[in-house]
Formats: C-alpha cells, structure tokens, sequence
C-alpha cells in the first residue's frame, strides 16, 4: 500500500474529497448561518472556504455588490494597453453551482451586532450566527481639497472597473510630450507596490507610443514603501528618462479644471492627473459601533480575525489594521479569509481555533510588458505578543526583474482566482 | 519514507479517522498558505507547478532542496525558510492526498 492510499484509509482526505456529494446540495434547517459581506479576494475566498472545510455543514451566504469580481492585481496592466478589463473579470457562478454558497447581489446597508442581522437595500433583513466583513477599503477623499466629486477629470482607478477604462482612455487622449503625474497617498493603503508598479507600466506605454512625455511620482511617504531597490532600479535605469520620483510630496489640493496640484512644497500641473486617495476601512465596519485604529482600521484578534471585543464579528482583508510588516494585497486577503473559515469552522462546532495560525504573502509586480518583480513574507501568531509576526529568516525580494518572474505573475493571477472562485 | 519528520507527521496523522484531529487540521491550514499559487483547481497548461496528489516524499524532498538552496529557485527558497521540518512534512503529507 502507498502512502497516499494508506492516508486515504485513515480519512485522512476528508479534508478534500468526502464533502463535494454534499457540499452544493442545501445546506440543513438548523445549520449555522454564516453571512459574508464583499465578494473580493478576502469575502469569495472565505465563503468557499467555508463550505469545503464544513463540508456543507454552514449555510453559507456572500452578499455583493456587483454582479462579477473584477480583480484589482493586474489592472495596471490594463492601464498599459496590455490586458483588457474582461481578463480580470470573473463570475461567481462556481461559488454557487460548485460549493453551494447563496450568492446574493445586495448591499448591506445597517449591521445590528446585537440581533445577529443585517439589513439589505434591496431584499430586507437577513440573520446569521456568524459575519465575516470584507468591505475593501473606502477613500478619504475629503483630505484632499478639490478632490470630492472630480473622480471623472482626476481617476483614482484604485479599484478596478470604469476607473480603470477612464484613466486608459485618458493616458491614451495624452497629448505628445504631456505630463502623467501621479499622487501616492501616505500608508497605510491598499497594495504597496502598486503605485510603483503603476508608474512603470505607464512609463513603459509612454516610451513605445509617447517618447516625449513624463511622468511625474509624487509620494507622500518619503521613500518607495515596497520591492524599493527593484524599483528604484527600474526609475533609475529603463525609466530615467521619464519617470521622476519626488518622495515627501504631500498632495494639499487639486483643481479638476485646470489639472494641477498643490503639494506641500510645490505645484504641478498635468495632462492626466491620477490622485491615489488616502483611505481608511470601508465604511461598512462604522455600523460595528466600536473605535478604528487612527480612525481608519479594525484590530482583530488573529487567531479568528475577529474585531476586538466583538465575538462572533470577523474583519478580513484590505479593513484591518496590518499586523507588523504585513501588506494590504489580495494575496494576504486569501490567507486571511482561510484563517478566518478554518476558525469559523472550529468554534462553530464547539472546539478552538489553530492557537498558531501561519500566513504566506506573495506579491508579483511588472516592471514593463514582461518582466516581474516579487516580494515575499511568512507571519506566524505570535502568542506571547497577542499578533501575526513575520518570519525571522524567510521571504524576500527577486534579486532583478525578470521573464521568468513574468510568467510566475501571470500564472499567480489565474491561480489565485482559481483558489477563490473555481 | 524520507525522513523523520515524515515519519512523525505520519504517525501524527495516522492516529486520525477524521479532520478534526489538531495534526491533520494543522496540516490543512499550512498547506493552505500553498494554494493560492498552487491550487488544485488552476487551469493547464501553468507555468506554476501543479502539486497536489504528488507522491509525499517527491514534494518534501524538493521543498527541503529549496531550503537548502540545492533547488534554484526564484521565490520558493524564501518561502519554505518560514516553515520547520514538521511543518513541511505536513503540508508534503497533505498536498499528496488532495484530489
């Protein structure tokens, strides 16, 4: 007997094969309700991740918004003419036909922690035993001034879809030789290397139809805040001809008439201005009634994800207040949202959580049409300090941009979605 | 058999009929730290490896070359350096039952 069999015997691959039978058939009257909030990397993952590790025995609900996920990793790419929205774009069918999870396109409009109930704007109250939120994030657009309602002449296109077009079709309408500019808020935000990752592809779509033109990095931190030397290479070697990095630029003000922009220091003025907002926890966790970190985002307890003080609550994703050294990405919302499903999955059937629970962040960057650059992190609970730590001794940056890295990227992109919605 | 770790995370698990045995849920979870690149269910061809429902010893032993740095690696050296030998023994053991 191998040892695959032999561990078959044992049931071992009950955690994978027993449950499809029952999985997306109705879950049973009586069965714990679990209600998840966002249909994101975070939200669809824990809600299949629920149902295959209950192996169907949660009913599980996830109330989106939009109709289909579209996928914020990889939407610079589209910026660059080198994706299509469509590519990015996925439906939640799977997650219904496959797993069994009710799929219910709604916005959650109230939370009464208190009755275990969430009001919908469209179809009324739905109840659960369990929540888990996955709300994004929301923008601040109020700190910045001129900014609330210019979204149309200055896109953010910080979360993919017809920003993402509109800011495509305005560096396509760029005049020769025009100015990109494009503001970095202070972090914490979502996606570190994004904004980084940005200004490349669009200095690379820049240099093969528009030579002339510039683009300008304003960033309100006072250095690159992630793959620093990977890009920092690329500013200064392929780009150096047009991308200008200005670090300590705090954005003040904008005027969507005339495209231009107040910093702290300085003043510009563009042909497409892209103004990266700062932002905080979507505004869904307000109606949690407890107090964000700095205003902004919810501490949880990591060994559940749920928010402090509020049992039964659980926060996942780009909302939480960032254990050290971990970014806000899709990627460490998947492992998230897995955290969260195993530890749902244990106390509702009475037992604890994994007292040491391990997450893995890998995050790809494209410099250009082809090449990739990563880092990676390993955080492990930490019980003596109450939070997730990263691994002494592990992860790391790509050593140069690559091709091969190029193909690990684009791979990683399906695959994550694969883990999510397949 | 590779190893004594394997060993220990087999007899770990082997004192399980069901997941909910703390061993076999611990190896559960780690290897789902794997899947999000490795997913069983990503589509073919893939320029990331397939794991799932490798032979075990296959998948410890190119996890350990990784550590050791014997495999090349661009990302996978870094990543298997978070894990201990038992912890690695457990995700091999785990991904080599999954369908």
């Amino acid at each position: 007997m191998n040892r695959r069999r032999f561990l078959r015997s044992l049931g071992l691959a009950a955690t994978a094969a027993p449950f499809l039978a029952a999985c997306s058939s109705a879950p049973r009257r009586g069965a714990p309700r679990v209600v998840v909030v966002g249909g994101g990397y975070g939200g669809a993952t824990t809600a299949k991740y629920l149902r295959m590790w209950s192996a169907g025995r949660i009913d599980v609900t996830l109330v989106e918004r939009d109709a289909r996920f579209v996928s914020c990793p990889m939407s610079n790419l589209v910026l660059a003419g080198l994706r299509n929205l469509d590519d990015l774009t996925a439906s939640y069918d799977r997650l219904r036909s496959r797993w069994g999870v009710r799929v219910v396109s709604d916005e959650v409009v109230r939370i009464d922690v208190a009755r275990r109930e969430l009001r919908l704007a469209r179809d009324g109250e739905i109840g659960f035993d369990r929540v888990v939120l996955a709300p994004g994030v929301d923008f601040l657009t109020e700190q910045i001034t001129g900014l609330a309602g210019n979204f149309e002449c200055i896109p953010h296109a910080w979360k993919a879809g017809p920003q993402t077009e509109l800011l495509r079709r305005r560096i396509d309408a760029m005049p020769e030789g025009g100015v990109f500019a494009l503001h970095v808020p202070k972090s914490p935000y979502r996606c570190p290397p994004g904004p980084y990752e940005r200004a490349c592809l669009v200095a690379h779509y820049l240099r093969t139809r528009k030579p002339r033109a510039k683009l300008l990095l304003l960033d309100a931190n006072s250095e690159i805040q992630s793959k620093k030397t990977l890009f920092a290479a690329a500013f200064a070697g392929p780009y150096k001809d047009i991308i200008e990095y200005r670090p300590d630029s705090t954005l003040l003000s904008v005027d969507a008439q005339t495209l231009s922009a107040e910093l702290e220091f300085d003043r510009v003025r563009a042909d497409v201005l892209n103004v990266i907002p700062p932002m905080r926890a979507g505004r869904l966790v307000d109606g949690l009634g407890i107090p964000l970190t700095n205003g902004r985002w919810v501490d949880v307890d990591w060994r559940t994800m749920e928010a402090r003080d509020l049992p039964g609550i659980h926060v996942i994703g780009d909302a939480v207040l960032a254990a050290p050294g971990m970014p806000k990405s899709g990627h460490i919302a998947n492992q998230q949202a897995k955290l969260a499903a195993a530890a749902i999955v244990e106390l509702l059937e009475g037992r604890s959580p994994d007292p040491v629970p391990t997450l893995l962040n890998t995050c790809y960057s494209f410099v250009d049409d082809r090449n990739a650059i990563h880092v990676a992190t390993v955080h492990r609970y930490d019980a003596a300090q109450g939070t997730v730590l990263p691994v002494a001794g592990a992860g790391g940056l790509s050593s140069a941009a690559s091709e091969e890295e190029g193909r690990y990227a684009t791979a990683w992109a399906q695959n994550i979605r694969a883990d999510m919605l397949a | 058999m590779t190893g004594k770790s394997t060993l220990a995370a087999l007899c770990l698990l082997a004192g399980t009929t069901h997941a909910t045995d703390p061993a076999a849920l611990q190896a559960r979870n780690l290897a789902a730290n794997c899947t999000p690149c490795h997913s069983a269910d990503a589509p073919e061809p893939n320029a990331i490896p397939r794991i799932a429902g490798l032979p075990a010893d296959r998948i410890l032993q190119r996890l350990r070359a990784f550590r050791s740095g014997e495999a090349p690696a661009t990302v996978m050296h870094q990543i298997v350096r978070g894990y201990g030998d038992e912890q690695l023994a457990l995700i091999a053991t785990l991904l080599a039952s999954s369908p």
